[in-house]
């Protein structure tokens, strides 16, 4: 290419303590060019935009724009410079209304009456309907993102990074996404596309390139090259897809009769008078954008949060008064989406966390003393079972890589022979060989006759493992269907179709 | 008991007297926790600046260079909290009672020769013909600048947080620091800053207390009065009007049980004197039925991870 790239990278480097985050990157963007920066997680993709966005500083290497060099020393510099980019998480403020967050996000905001004319202006140019006058706390998953891509196409930006923009959306809400894309493309915006979709990939971007353990290890164009080649690219290995026999259901274990419950929190979803059945053997999968119900769910379930009686029947038992121990006593075991915090106890041992939920299943307690010896045993197996990469199970839990905990939380519950279990977001931050092997341990419970509550944001992974699909939206949740021979266009149907969607025109 | 002796006007402007110091130490605070963080250390920094203020107001004989070594005094003071929890990324709770054990007997060694000592008068505004308008005159124009800079304090700290920049980005800073610093805003220079301010605030009201509203020094003088601006701030919603309103309630009943106690009522002095402290909060607790206000960070300790 004989044209001036509009961002060169050459030689970038950067070393945190133990480990190497990015190592001697290359790669180079033309206007107008959508290209793809695909990597498991820990590959190096986050490090490396945030050096693009003056975040962080490259240890080494050289950054040009245009041909002249640029080296932003703080996110206030690159936005200067005509780089705008939308987080994946940690970037809006829930109290705050729409208006204030984009003003916040701006160098030079003008008065908010005058922003807010500007937020409709570009929301009607490109097919993004908002209103700037909402708090952001109540916004849907897909209205937030909305927020942050107004808030840098304010700004005219020249590249736009995003950093795996479609996990949180509706193939509907995808697709809408895509075509503002595509626009901006047109109009000569470069885009930096981050993302483990490798379908998504395809569909959109010009030019791919791959990082591994914090190396470039290939380069692609994505719409010639297939799915599995690029996978295998970011891995570095073969991929096991997940496999299970055919099966018949065996009988009702759990019963939702009418479940309503209150959000105990003041931004959840109530739930809506949730009726179903899930039968020994069975994996339900249970879809929705966030913030639907999920959580929410979970909790009910698990026995967080108390429902009226007569909701909750488990085995022809109505748990719905009981609370997580009694219930956990009985079989029905759960592992919540956050893994810190919720899942797990960030600063005590994987020993200790092994303790928590297990004391009763596993008979770590004994009239009430604690058996250290039989937890850490337990723990050890945890880790072994499931490859958890640590040192030992003295540990803190905190100190685990996010998929590394996360194998640590899935295989604490599924080691304990669970009767029933409920788990949110299983391989949400896992990279693609872990994920494989919690679906397929996932996979062998139900092959033992466990009924399975699978919640997921990843409809890819819930058409893989689920014999029966449904969707929250709202709070209630859809009939569930056989997953198998269920179209995109179905399910999108299902989740609720695109949210507030029905006036963009693209 | 009479309750004729009790003279409405003077208890009036008594009582505007009486909440000015909680004023200053609230409004102080309230920026602090906008954001995100607690100091619990306000009473500690009021009382220091009471004797910083009390100590130069002597010494140079000038009560107005008295107020500002108080405000100097508070912020210097609140320094130390700042670098316990912003930089040694201390437990801001903890912190913030050992600001307060601190200041409590850091004040107590500088102040003891001040001790019976009368300290210069700040002389009230002169309003002119203003003053001489029957009932509001007396009430509303007879009082130093002090007062009437409190009350616009509170007017200022609306406006910036509600219309400016400034202020929206302190309030971004309490309700998600790592929003805030993945938007490239200085999360703890900007919680510095508003830290100073709330310690600058607590060194005027104490100065207040031990300057104007007692006139002499004692150990220990601020009474509690930097816990309850604490709890003002909280029961307030973090609105600084509704905070103004708290203050002057419990000024005014401050003033009245005195008055009361003045008049022979035939209630315990104790619990007259309780009073003030139980229906502020009583009162506040009502209004503050709209839980959702506090800022999401708040207590939380913020460390930029990359």
């Amino acid at each position: 290419m004989t044209e001036t790239p509009l961002l060169d990278l050459k030689g970038l480097t950067k070393a945190y303590p133990g480990v190497i985050a990015n190592d001697d990157v290359s790669l180079s963007i033309q206007p107008g060019e959508v290209h793809a920066l695909l990597g498991e997680n820990g590959a190096g993709k986050s490090t490396l935009v945030k050096m693009i966005y003056g975040l962080v500083k490259p240890d080494a290497g050289s950054m040009q724009m245009f041909g002249v060099p640029f080296a932003p020393a703080e996110p206030r510099a690159a936005r200067a410079a005509g780089v705008g980019m939308v987080f994946q998480h940690f970037s809006l403020f829930d109290a705050l209304t729409v208006a204030e967050n984009i003003a916040l996000g701006m160098e030079n905001a003008p008065k908010l009456r005058d922003l807010s004319q500007q937020i409709r202006h570009v929301s009607d140019t490109y097919g993004l309907p908002l209103s700037p006058d909402r708090v952001v706390g109540d916004l849907s998953a897909g209205e937030r993102q909305r927020v942050e891509i107004i808030r840098c196409l304010l700004q005219e930006p020249k590249l736009l990074i995003m950093d795996e923009p479609t996990s949180v959306l509706t193939p509907q809400e995808v697709e809408i996404l895509f075509k503002t894309l595509r626009k901006l493309s047109a109009e000569g915006t470069a885009i930096l596309y981050i993302s483990h979709k490798l379908e998504e990939i395809r569909a959109l971007c010009d030019s791919a390139t791959i990082l591994r353990l914090g190396k470039v290890v290939g380069e692609c164009t994505p719409a010639e090259t297939s799915a599995r080649d690029m996978a295998e690219m970011m891995v570095g290995k073969l991929l096991q897809t997940p496999t299970r026999a055919g099966k018949t259901p065996g009988d009702v274990v759990l019963e939702l009769k009418g479940l309503s419950a209150q959000s105990p929190s003041a931004f959840g979803m109530p739930l809506r008078d949730i009726n179903v059945e899930v039968r020994a053997g069975e994996i339900i999968g249970i879809g929705g954008v966030a913030g639907n119900g999920q959580d929410e769910l979970l909790a009910a379930l698990s026995g967080e949060m108390l429902t009226s009686p007569g909701m909750i029947v488990f085995k022809e038992r109505d748990v719905s008064l009981l609370g997580p121990t009694p219930r956990r006593a009985m079989g029905i075991l759960s592992a919540p989406e956050e893994r810190l915090g919720h899942a797990a106890a960030p600063d005590m041992s994987l020993t200790e966390n092994a303790m928590l939920t297990a004391a009763a299943r596993e008979r770590l307690e004994k009239g009430g003393l604690l058996d250290w010896g039989a937890a850490q045993r337990f723990a050890e197996k945890i880790i072994e079972t499931f490859d958890v990469r640590t040192p030992g199970p003295g540990n803190a839990a905190r100190s685990l890589s996010g998929g590394n905990l996360q194998k640590f939380v899935i295989g604490r519950e599924v080691l304990q022979r669970p009767d029933l279990l409920v788990v949110n977001q299983p391989t949400w931050g896992v990279d693609a060989s872990a994920a494989a092997a919690i679906r397929q341990a996932l996979l062998d419970l139900a092959e033992n006759g466990t009924a399975l509550v699978v919640i997921s944001q990843d409809l890819d992974e819930l058409m893989e493992i689920s014999d029966r699909f449904a969707a929250l939206n709202e709070g209630r949740l859809s009939a569930p269907r056989p997953a198998q021979g269920l179209t995109v266009e179905e399910i999108g149907l299902m989740m609720g179709g695109a949210h507030g969607m029905e006036v963009a025109h693209v | 008991m009479d309750l004729s002796a009790i003279n409405p006007i003077l208890f009036v402007a008594g009582f505007l007297v009486a909440a000015t110091p909680l004023i200053f130490a609230a409004i102080g605070e309230l920026v602090v926790e906008k954001s995100g963080t607690l100091n619990l250390g306000v009473e500690g920094m009021m009382i220091t600046g009471a004797i910083c203020g009390f100590a130069t107001a002597v010494e140079t004989g000038s009560p107005m260079l008295g107020f500002a070594a108080a405000a100097v005094g508070g912020a210097v003071l609140s320094l130390l909290f700042v670098f316990l929890t912003q930089v040694a990324l201390a437990n801001q709770v903890a912190s913030g009672l050992a600001l307060t054990l601190f200041g409590l007997g850091l004040s107590a060694l500088l102040g003891q020769s001040y001790v019976g000592i009368k300290p210069p008068r700040l002389p009230d505004i002169n309003f002119g013909p203003l003053a001489d308008i029957p009932v509001v005159g007396p009430i509303l124009f007879t009082h130093d600048i002090i007062l009437y800079l409190g009350i616009a304090l509170v007017a200022a700290t609306w406006a910036v947080l509600k219309f400016t920049r400034a202020g929206l980005i302190l309030r971004a800073v309490g309700e998600s620091h790592d929003a805030a610093h993945a938007l490239g805003y200085k999360v703890v220079r900007i919680r510095t800053l508003a830290i100073m301010f709330g310690g600058a605030c607590a060194g005027l009201g104490g100065a207040y207390i031990s300057l104007i509203r007692v006139p002499q020094w004692t150990e220990g003088m601020t009474a509690g009065v930097g816990w309850i601006a604490l709890a003002l701030v909280v029961f307030a919603s973090w609105k600084p009007w509704r905070l103004l309103l708290g203050a002057y309630l419990f000024g005014g009943i401050t003033q009245l049980q005195l008055n009361l106690q003045g008049a022979g009522v035939a209630i315990p002095v104790e619990y007259l004197a309780m009073s003030p402290y139980l229906i502020t909060i009583i009162v506040l607790v009502i209004l503050s039925r709209d839980k959702s206000a506090a800022p999401a960070c708040l207590g939380r300790t913020f460390h930029a991870s990359s």
